[in-house]
């Protein structure tokens, strides 16, 4: 997602489509939060909508939290990743991958691996996807693409077993007419620093977001700046009382999911089948289309079950086009999976960033201006920008951000949880928090007073209640010893992107098995389990009657799955389909009944006559009378009712760390994260989901760092046990409070979760917590010991000068 | 990964006839197939020792403790005898890597592994360790590397469990077909870079590691090991300490200080030691002994915060050996 979300008008790929106008029907809705703000607002709804929900507690299946659909096949290994997946024949490929940063290729010799025994189909890359692209492309002319970062793939071998693969991967020489490069951002800005590109470049972002602005000025290795003001900045801060700035800088996080990347691509003259660990079926299917010129009736995407993805996972990119390829040319299936020290190079990271942040406030707490200057590398791509807290999260008179990427010889970003917001928001919410004690005001009273957001109102006043805050000392550096325990907090926010390419069909078949189909695939976050706990709510059956079937193309269109749209997309058009498929049913028993439609319900696993002129009857032995085999309804996502209402959701997250000033360790001892995400389908899935983002953005805060030899331009930690990721020790006591938080946009009301579960905040909350223990700002992550120690040290230094 | 040979011993004699052309002993594998699967090593033959029913065990003996190399970790860190007197070696061996590991590796293999180098363990940088004639380290990304005694490489020792055995006084047995066996110290186990920076052992290609021999400490002798890293799962050490207190009521007649992740082997602090004979055990002498262990330390250009952590890691450990205070929960593991 672009960092700058006019939040009134969502993106241009997520426009409803304008139709004619549908009859419209009148309907109330639960609006607000439960026991907080709850009310009702008037709905223009389509006719052919189904009656509106009440709250969840008012909901028997929906809303509940209903066991996983697939947790029993995911925790005993019967659930068959694309890791699996073995077909008859299968191929292994293995890429080979450039050894230096940067530089031309001059020749590729593959007489060798072609000789190598069980080698089957060798395939040399002539286009490379995910780094940005020159805008004038007759810059460079070259037989091959031009080698950028270490670990660029360059061509493939497939052969029958995965040895063979290696081995002749070894044997394929490619000599390189090496050029300079650079690897570290602050030498890439210097004016003779080796270019990454010979002119300007740009990286298109992918289904899932990332990648910048296009329409940016580039000079040498800077691409930007994207500059954005809203009022007068200077005016700004010349009304403001005070004035706090701080220099922040984080590091490059790798997506590091279980699964890598990956595809068994099965290439057949009729259909080429492709099983991919994505996060985007169609997205897959759409970019192996594209590339092969083949009709989009010609590809069949399969994702059974995927091994996590954080936005990373669009399109076929580089494994995908190369495995079709391989498998078109041996005629026989591939399976290319990427072993970690190539998932750690080449296939995207969240970019760094060095941001230079101030903020004017009157001596009430009301902001006057925000400033941001920031830069940050993707690598040889874009989308660094991190301004989206500074722009969206409060109200300020005035706003000024400039920001740049920084081109340097290492692996393209993409998006990832939450572009730029993890970044915006580390440096955002410790300046605001230094603001509060500049003003010495409480840092929620402050939050208060410029965040009018009516759902954060509610989260703050639920965690000014809370025991953990209630604990804070408000003086930094009041425990006595070595080890001090401070609490701090910070504000998240997320966008409503609708995806309007969601559909589902629903099946009652004569036995009264009811199945939901979608080419939707879930990445993790359990859209199976919701879809089946709709039909149950629908049918009034228990959801382990329902059969869900997802991740495949053959399906009715999914959205992918990016930008938190998964849930709050597809669940309209399920329930829909699902509303209309039991009137159809209703209708065409009700005959064989002796009732009318409008007076049967569903109900309980019955069908009960409301005026009670029938004895009630099994939902199976009702579904015996049906006139046909099969009934079936499809849907399509509905626009929102409200399109232009309630576009941000978030949450505050509250850390409590200790942190040991002598050995300059911190430990995150506990977190409270109060999140919204509308309705809650199913609240253990959501939960689930936040503690997902906390343990993943404390784990960025404190240990993950992508280390660059900056001699050599070689990553030295391309695998798992120096690239330090947190682990079960790490992991602190973490409560979520889950505020249902109803918008009225939609016939489930549903709402994305994903990007805004804590991984967004809980850097600033712990950098937050950090001061208020040691009285001292981190303003870099990963906060090590080396980092903590070195700033104690300065610290110190700074107060006996003083 | 090479194709190699495995050959899978059941017997010493068997193990031993076998340990030529370039033949490695394979225990647990841990540390072994890793180098192998980084593409460091391609040896042409493996000996599997794993299944060498004499070379494990724990035995307590009248002298002290004999241990067999393929006592695993966990074993020896749960073993009754071990926890009760010599704590230093049950911390250091219940405290390595993570549970799972610690029920695979053994403790020969966690003794005899390389050491910890970015540069060394990657394929891509060909270096003095393997027989070339540069290090990356120095001017490159050294912020987990030595700072003390490193000569021409600053790897670090990744041991804990010599950290321990170290600190305990103990030797290892070392077998050859044509030989018979030799006494090794455990510092004397290990070669230092400057003396011969492709060998990092004194095991010679036909020897086998056969027993480790721990002393019986004096009676009133107190130990215990602490290892601090980034985060406590599955982390190496960044600062560590093993420390043997032999007391006289509350006065250390003799204390034993030894450092793993300081330098390329580990080492004993003299100056750390001296700093507390003869001294009761209070939180001054310890933080005094801990200051003096960093003497003549010289950081390399990004890790000047190991030469803060070092000091209280030893005063920490000190004063935990002293049962003066708890297992910091700073410390790893």
């Amino acid at each position: 997602m672009a960092s700058h979300l006019n939040v009134d008008t969502p993106g241009e790929e997520l426009i409803p489509e304008q139709a004619a106008a549908p009859p419209k029907k009148s309907v109330q809705m639960p609006v607000g939060v439960p026991d907080y703000t709850l009310t009702s607002e008037t709905r223009q709804v389509p006719a052919s909508e189904p009656p509106v929900w009440p709250i969840n507690k008012d909901l028997k299946c929906v809303g509940q939290s209903t066991e996983r659909y697939d947790g029993a096949a995911k925790v005993t290994g019967r659930a068959r990743y694309t890791s699996d997946v073995q077909l008859p024949g299968m191929l292994y490929a293995k890429f080979v991958d450039a050894s230096i940063p940067h530089g031309k290729v001059v020749s590729i010799d593959t007489s060798a691996a072609e000789k190598y025994p069980g080698v089957r189909s060798v395939h040399v890359i002539q286009q490379v996807l995910g780094p940005a692209v020159l805008r004038d492309p007759k810059l460079e002319q070259v037989k091959y693409p031009v080698v950028r970062f270490a670990g660029q793939p360059v061509a493939a071998v497939a052969a029958v077993t995965p040895d063979a693969a290696e081995e002749a991967a070894k044997l394929v020489k490619v000599r390189y007419d090496a050029m300079p490069f650079v690897v570290d951002i602050d030498k890439a800005r210097a004016s003779d620093a080796p270019q990454v590109f010979p002119g300007p470049a740009d990286e298109a972002g992918s289904a899932g977001g990332g990648g910048g602005p296009s329409d940016v000025p580039q000079t040498g290795n800077v691409h930007g700046p994207s500059v954005h003001r809203v009022g007068q900045v200077e005016q700004g801060f010349k009304e403001a009382d005070v004035v706090v700035e701080g220099h922040y800088i984080t590091q490059v996080q790798t997506h590091s999911a279980l699964e890598t990347h990956g595809v068994v691509a099965d290439w057949k003259p009729e259909m080429l089948t492709v099983w991919a660990s994505t996060q985007g079926t169609a997205s897959v299917r759409e970019e192996l289309a594209g590339f092969f010129h083949i009709p989009l009736t010609q590809v069949r995407v399969i994702t059974e079950f995927m091994g996590g993805g954080f936005g990373a996972k669009f399109g076929a990119g580089n494994p995908g086009v190369v495995a079709a390829a391989l498998s078109r040319k041996a005629g026989a299936p591939v399976r290319l999976m990427l072993d970690r020290e190539e998932e750690h190079l080449s296939v995207g990271n969240r970019p760094s960033s060095d941001q230079r942040l101030r903020i004017g406030a009157k001596q009430d707490g009301t902001i006057t201006a925000i400033q941001l200057i920031s830069y940050g590398t993707a690598g040889c791509g874009t989308g660094a920008g991190c301004s989206g807290p500074a722009a969206n999260l409060y109200k300020s008179a005035s706003l000024h951000t400039e920001e740049n990427d920084v081109f340097i010889n290492a692996g393209p970003a993409t998006a990832m949880r939450a572009p730029g917001h993890p970044q915006g928001a580390f440096a955002l919410e410790q300046t605001m928090d230094e603001l509060a004690v500049k003003l010495n005001m409480d840092p929620i009273d402050l939050r208060d007073k410029t965040d009018p957001h009516p759902v954060r109102r509610v989260e703050r006043q639920i965690v000014r209640g809370s025991d953990l805050w209630k604990s804070r000392n408000p003086t930094a550096a009041a425990s006595p010893g070595p080890v001090k325990r401070g609490v701090g907090l910070a504000q998240s926010v997320w966008y409503r992107f609708v995806s309007m390419g969601s559909a589902a069909e629903v099946r009652v078949h004569r036995d009264g098995s009811l199945e939901v189909i979608s080419a939707v695939q879930d990445i993790g976050s359990g859209i199976k389990t919701v879809m089946a706990q709709i039909l149950a709510e629908q049918f009034g059956v228990p959801p382990a009657q329902v059969a869900v079937k997802i991740g495949d193309t053959n399906y009715p269109e999914g959205p992918n799955s990016g930008g938190s749209v998964t849930t709050l997309s597809l669940t309209p058009a399920v329930r829909d389909a699902a509303w209309q498929a039991s009137q159809k049913f209703l209708a065409d028993i009700a005959p064989a009944l002796g009732a009318s439609p409008g007076d049967l319900v569903l109900v309980d696993g019955e069908v009960r006559s409301q005026s009670g002129k029938m004895q009630p009857l099994s939902f199976r032995r009702a579904a015996a009378k049906m006139s046909s085999a099969q009934i079936t309804a499809q849907a399509k996502r509905v626009p929102d009712y409200a399109p232009h209402k309630y576009l941000t959701y978030g949450g505050v997250d509250v850390a409590e760390v200790e942190v040991d000033t002598e050995v300059g360790r911190i430990r995150v001892t506990r977190v409270l994260s109060v999140h919204d995400c509308g309705r809650p389908m199913n609240p253990t899935q959501v939960i689930s989901q936040i503690n997902g983002g906390i343990t993943q953005g404390m784990s960025y805060t404190l240990f993950e760092n992508r280390l660059l030899d900056p001699e050599y331009g070689l990553m030295v930690n391309p695998d798992l046990e120096q690239y330090k990721i947190a682990g079960a020790r790490e992991i602190p006591d973490i409560d979520v409070r889950l505020v249902e938080a109803y918008l009225g946009q939609s016939s489930t009301d549903a709402s994305g979760i994903g990007e805004a579960a804590g991984v967004v905040s809980i850097g600033a909350a712990i950098g937050n917590a950090v001061y208020n223990a040691i009285g001292v700002r981190i303003r870099q992550t990963p906060m090590t010991p080396a980092v903590v120690l070195a700033a104690l040290r300065t610290a110190a230094q700074r107060r006996e000068i003083a | 990964m090479n194709r190699f040979v495995l050959a899978d011993c059941t017997s010493v004699d068997a193990a031993l006839s076998q340990l030529h052309d370039g033949a490695v002993v394979k225990a647990g594998g841990v540390d072994l197939l890793d180098r192998m699967k980084d593409g460091i090593e391609e040896p042409p033959k493996l000996v599997n020792i794993r299944n060498i029913a004499e070379l494990r065990g724990i035995h307590e003996t009248d002298h002290g403790l004999t241990i067999g190399p393929l006592a695993t970790l966990a074993e020896i860190s749960e073993h009754p005898a071990i926890r009760s007197q010599y704590q230093i070696l049950s911390d250091a061996c219940g405290h390595a890597a993570t549970p799972h590991i610690r029920n695979m590796a053994t403790v020969g293999g966690n003794l005899l592994q390389r050491i910890q180098c970015w540069y060394y363990r990657s394929a891509d940088f060909q270096c003095l360790r393997k027989g070339k004639d540069f290090c990356f380290a120095f001017g490159g990304l050294n912020q987990y590397h030595a700072i003390m005694d490193y000569g021409s490489c600053p790897a670090v020792a990744p041991s804990s469990a010599a950290v321990a055995l170290l600190g305990l006084n103990s030797s290892v047995e070392l077998t050859s077909a044509k030989r018979g066996k030799r006494t090794v110290g455990i510092r004397e186990l290990y070669v230092v870079p400057d003396a011969n920076p492709t060998k990092f052992t004194v095991i010679e290609p036909d020897e086998l590691l056969t027993a480790i021999v721990v002393p019986r400490p004096t009676p009133g002798t107190r130990s215990a090991y602490q290892k601090y890293g980034e985060k406590e799962s599955f982390d190496w050490a960044i600062a560590d300490a093993g420390v043997v207190l032999e007391m006289d009521g509350n006065v250390c007649r003799r204390a034993v200080i030894t450092m793993g992740a300081a330098s390329p082997v580990v080492r004993r602090s003299a100056q750390a030691e001296a700093a507390l004979a003869g001294q009761p055990i209070t939180e001054e002498t310890a933080r005094a002994a801990g200051r003096a262990s960093v003497e003549g330390a010289l950081p390399l250009s990004m890790n000047a915060y190991k030469v803060d952590l070092f000091p209280v890691a030893v005063y920490r450990t000190i004063l935990l050996a002293a049962g003066q205070r708890d297992r910091d929960p700073s410390a790893a593991g």
